[in-house]
């Protein structure tokens, strides 16, 4: 992790660097400005339609359905982004979100059920786990126990599948407890490796940022919340307000017990910041170094061949890098969730 | 909220989206993909580990009936040098017995023949002496009737006079 925030801290020293030297080329009036902080969070953030690419000012990208119920007339509206009624409109002050126009002249939020780039993409992943357990699952139906170990993909999904079960959920919890568990874990692990790697692949079935938006990890936080705390043993929730400390620290003013109880909450927002963080920084690097290319064109040729050297160098050691990070921030996520839930079933020691 | 980029805000239809998607994705998972699996790879686990003690079992069952029959061996050799023995000294003792019983035969058989051989004898030698004593006493009768006084004192003579004879006679 130290290494991605060094690298994107050189990256932006690195642009911070080429700044003055970019305006200067626009000064020059070679080329049309790159704001490349815009384009980055342009592509990490959500929107209504999938972009593809932009060729000679002509944008192609695919429609996604909107899907929204206005707040005034409680009607459901089902349309594409070129069909939109005229009570709704794209606010540019809002990250381009859907806002509709009040009878009052006001403007409020409408509940927004759109399947946008970010909805589009999570689809895609659910799809993919679908066929791919699917696929795994259809060679165990006339298989038995005798039947030799499966190869291939199936096996190696299967190594995969049985060392977050046992390695990291059954040691993690405990023999006791972990079956309950397992299930959910598993699927995080899967859904987020399966995010993660999708979001990598740079054109259409792939590249969107999923496990970069706060919302996606939110949601995951707060079911492995739900998983650690609504299922925590008498042990846990006595650690919690009646801790094992000296008694002025947690009779007339219950001290400890508030820091414990915070740490309630830390847990799983430190799961959402880290997954959050990790991801976005990956796809930020990544695209940084993209438009570091086209940054270096519009200052000439020299610029753009070193620069272009550099920038690919640099984005093949970083998607390699992404990939190793995909898989680590799965488990990782896997492996927090399920130590915390572990500790919510610890037996008495002693 | 504004200032802050659109992947920091939250978005209730992200969420709701996401819920589903989790929740079928958890569903099918949980219900298809990973019980299957797990349960598939610990069949196997115990499968192995009962093929692997199965196979252990046997091969120590087999060196107990190789030790066993080795043992079998053994003894049915060791019966078979004691029944020969006991043959042997059976045979051995049969042949000494019929031998001793044949010796005995035998004997007995030479014995029996030499007694009545020497009764035969006895029987003859006495027949003989009696009809010789006839013969001489009519043979002396009529050559010396006149010379005897009496019967008694000639037959005394005669006896004498035939011991002489027949002990001439075996001498001779």
């Amino acid at each position: 992790m130290k290494q991605i925030r060094s690298i994107l801290f050189l990256s932006i020293l690195l642009s911070l660097m080429l700044l003055p030297l970019q305006s200067m080329a626009a000064h020059h009036g070679v080329e049309g400005e790159l704001n490349i902080s815009e384009i980055v969070l342009g592509h990490l953030s959500d929107d209504y339609e999938w972009h593809i690419a932009t060729y000679e000012g002509k944008t192609i990208s695919i429609p996604l359905p909107i899907i929204v119920r206005s707040s005034a007339t409680g009607s459901w509206t089902f349309c594409m982004p070129e069909t939109l009624p005229k009570n709704f409109f794209f606010d540019g002050a809002h990250h381009g979100k859907i806002y509709e126009k009040m009878p009052d002249g006001t403007t409020t939020r409408p509940l927004d059920l759109s399947i946008t780039k970010t909805v589009a993409q999570i689809w895609i992943v659910v799809f993919v786990l679908l066929g791919i357990f699917g696929y795994c699952t259809r060679w165990y139906k006339n298989k038995d126990e005798k039947s030799a170990a499966p190869r291939g993909f199936v096996g190696a999904m299967e190594m995969i599948v049985m060392t977050i079960n046992d390695e990291v959920v059954k040691s993690s919890i405990g023999e006791k407890h972990y079956k309950r568990f397992a299930p959910y874990l598993l699927t995080v692990f899967f859904f987020i490796l399966t995010a993660n790697l999708i979001g990598l692949i740079p054109i259409f079935p792939g590249g969107a940022n999923v496990t970069g938006n706060i919302n996606i990890t939110l949601f995951l936080a707060v079911c492995s919340m739900i998983a650690i705390n609504l299922f925590g043993n008498k042990e846990y929730w006595k650690d919690i307000f009646w801790p094992n400390v000296p008694v002025l620290l947690k009779a007339p003013v219950p001290l400890m017990p508030v820091i414990e109880l915070f740490g309630v909450f830390t847990k799983p927002f430190a799961l959402m910041i880290r997954l959050f963080a990790n991801m976005m920084a990956g796809h930020a690097v990544i695209l940084s170094f993209t438009c570091v290319i086209f940054l270096g064109w519009s200052m000439g040729v020299g610029f753009g061949l070193g620069l272009n050297a550099f920038s690919i160098i640099m984005l093949l050691f970083m998607n390699c890098l992404e990939l190793l990070v995909a898989f680590v921030q799965a488990y990782v996520f896997t492996l927090l969730s399920a130590v915390f839930i572990g500790l919510a079933h610890q037996e008495h020691e002693g | 909220m504004e200032n802050l980029p659109s992947i920091l805000t939250p978005d209730f239809g992200l969420l709701f989206w996401m819920l589903i998607a989790f929740l079928v994705v958890l569903f099918c998972l949980t219900r298809f993909g990973f019980p299957v699996i797990i349960k598939m790879v610990d069949e196997r686990k115990e499968y192995i580990d009962g093929s692997l003690s199965k196979a252990h079992e046997a091969s120590e069952r087999l060196a107990h009936i190789k030790q066993e029959g080795e043992a079998l061996l053994q003894e049915a050799r060791e019966q078979q040098a004691k029944i020969m023995k006991e043959a042997a000294t059976t045979r051995d003792s049969i042949v000494g017995q019929a031998q001793e019983k044949a010796q005995e035969e035998s004997a007995r058989i030479i014995s029996e023949a030499k007694k009545q051989i020497e009764m035969e004898k006895q029987s003859a030698i006495r027949e003989i002496r009696a009809q010789v004593v006839e013969l001489s006493v009519q043979i002396a009768e009529k050559v010396l009737s006149e010379n005897l006084s009496s019967d008694k004192a000639q037959m005394a003579l005669i006896d004498r006079l035939l011991d002489d004879v027949s002990q001439n006679e075996s001498k001779a």
